[in-house]
């Protein structure tokens, strides 16, 4: 064997090729000398074809583990280990390089001076997750299930009560490691304890949770910003759990990543069809029940419930830039992403096709407003006012801020007492006698929440109605930005 | 291949699936007592259902077509809508 000049005794090389690569197949010729120069002293490791290149002593490494081991990102890579236990590697295909790197200086003589490489087959889509697997290189805690060789995947998933009735996405090892992608934070991070058990939750239970609900990766730091707001002692999330009320989280999603993970503030918002929304609630929803033990019938005692019990996600329409957004009015800044969070039941619609003033459409709203819970209680439920494009723009041309919107809602829905007492009207219902002479507003301060949504066609606003306890002796609206 | 999937839940219970609650008491309980069809299991059944009356349970009695197939879709609903617990009767 011939010992280059500049090499010392121990210096190894390693090489990592792939068929599949028109670089690595260019520099075959080089190899060979390569392989003929220093004999034991070169390692050839393949990534796709065994007999490829064809050469006695080629490492089989289509399992990727020493491909994986070795952080190859792109073949041909180069790696010379010297005595020192010095690791240097070049990639791709540069004469003058590879003449330099292992003092060879006939190398590749035949050959073109420079060909950039290809991918390694590490990195292939989704390859990393599938490599940390294989090669245990993953942090997950979460304890195994293992089903019998008869049981249907998704049935066990029901039948083992993981399910909120709909079907779920079978949580395997895989798909949780692919859903703690969608975030930097550590699996094995205590976001909070969730209610009613108050079980400590790390993020990997958040992320399994996450792959049940159907969410993709990318919407995981929108998952875990609604459950660190559920987590916020002023949304009360335990109380409105146990409620025989209809009232449910409400996850309004505001800034950049709404549109980022592609979430539907437009025509059928609040209804189906768009994954973001369907699956960022429901994520939230089974956390609740699963590492919670939230069951309905259990600790979940809603008379009726409501539908957004399944999940209930939106984003902000926020195409108009003077017209604040939710997360504007809860002191953020419009550029900054945040999920925020309402005690509320299901939809009540305004229908206002006439008014053509902002003085008349709000008088309109306000009277729907007047209905929340009852039309005489004031002061027990919170609010969201959904505005839709058409009666946000009824304003807009009347000159109206939304701050204008605000402050005459607040004023038509201010009501003398004495027309509101248990017993007024031949209704038994009503504001107990000690607020006969007083003048009441149907929302407490801070109780009435403006949100703009929906298609550009339909003179249609809508309600959602509050929680009856909220507000401090129960929940308040929330918001917490999202950290990726 | 066995197919794993990570528990979502807090993992109070054990991994095995569990059975359901056991009735706290019979009396006053309604229970089924499903005659799979084979010969002589009334005379079982029958000496079943006097116990369970002797404690004040309800008894209310059930046959499948033939013991040879699983019960009808129907039969098994009908049991779950009128019982709180069912027996079912084996033979030989």
């Amino acid at each position: 064997m011939t010992t280059p000049a500049s090499s010392a005794a121990a210096t190894r090389y390693s090489l990592y090729l792939k068929r599949d690569c028109p670089t690595c197949q260019l520099v075959i010729p080089a190899v060979s000398e390569l392989a003929a120069q220093l004999g034991a002293d070169l390692t050839l490791y393949t990534q796709d074809d065994p007999t490829f290149p064809d050469m006695p002593g080629v490492v089989d490494d289509s399992n990727l583990e020493q491909s994986y081991a070795a952080g190859i990102e792109i073949v041909p890579t180069l790696i010379r280990h010297d005595a020192a236990g010095v690791e240097v590697r070049i990639v791709g295909w540069d004469r003058a390089e590879w003449r330099e790197f292992t003092g060879i200086q006939s190398l590749g003589e035949t050959l073109i001076e420079f060909k950039p490489g290809c991918g390694s087959k590490t990195q292939d889509p989704g390859m990393d997750e599938v490599l940390a697997l294989r090669f245990g290189k993953n942090e997950l805690q979460a304890r195994e299930v293992e089903l019998a060789s008869s049981e249907d995947e998704l049935e066990a998933c029901f039948d083992r009560g993981w399910s909120d009735g709909l079907p779920v996405v079978p949580p395997t090892a895989l798909r949780v490691i692919r859903m703690l992608k969608g975030s930097d934070r550590s699996a094995s991070e205590i976001i909070g304890n969730i209610p009613p058990d108050n079980v400590p939750c790390s993020i990997e239970k958040v992320a399994i949770n996450a792959v049940l609900a159907g969410c993709k990766p990318e919407y995981f730091p929108v998952v875990l910003a609604a459950v660190e707001a559920a987590l916020q002692d002023k949304f009360c999330m335990h109380g409105l759990l146990c409620t025989t009320y209809f009232s449910a989280p409400v996850v309004i999603v505001n800034g950049p990543i709404a549109n980022a993970i592609g979430m539907n503030s437009g025509i059928n918002a609040l209804g189906q069809g768009n994954r973001a929304n369907a699956t960022i609630g429901r994520a939230l929803q089974l956390l609740i029940r699963n590492v919670g033990g939230g069951l309905p019938g259990g600790i979940d005692r809603a008379t009726m419930g409501n539908p957004g019990k399944y999940s209930y996600c939106f984003a902000e329409d926020e195409s108009d830039v003077d017209w604040p957004t939710l997360a504007q009015d809860r002191g953020f800044d419009r550029n900054e992403s945040v999920v925020s969070l309402f005690a509320g039941e299901g939809l009540q619609g305004i229908v206002d096709q006439q008014s053509r003033t902002p003085e008349s459409l709000a008088r309109s709203l306000a009277a729907s407003l007047r209905t929340v819970a009852h039309s005489k209680l004031f002061g027990m439920a919170d609010a969201i006012l959904l505005v839709s494009p058409e009666h946000r723009r009824v304003f807009k041309e009347g000159g109206w801020t939304k701050a204008d919107l605000r402050a005459a809602l607040y004023n038509n829905l201010m009501t003398p007492g004495e027309e509101i007492m248990r017993g007024a009207d031949g209704i038994a219902e009503g504001m107990p006698e000690r607020f006969k002479d007083k003048i009441l507003n149907k929302f407490r301060d801070d109780g009435l929440h403006i949100v703009t949504l929906g298609g550009t066609a339909g003179m249609f606003s809508a309600i959602i109605g509050g929680w009856v306890a909220s507000g401090e002796r129960g929940s308040q609206l929330v918001s917490q930005p999202t950290v990726s | 291949m066995h197919t794993s999937l990570l528990d979502p839940t807090a993992e109070l219970s054990p991994v095995e699936r569990q059975i359901l609650p056991r009735l706290a008491t019979l009396a006053g309980a309604t229970v089924g007592l499903l005659d799979i069809s084979k010969p002589r299991g009334k005379e079982f059944l029958d000496e079943v259902e006097r116990q369970l009356v002797a404690v004040g349970a309800k008894v209310n009695r059930y046959a499948k077509p033939t013991f040879a197939r699983i019960a009808p879709l129907e039969l098994t609903q009908k049991i779950s809508v009128e019982c709180d617990a069912v027996i079912e009767g084996l033979a030989d």
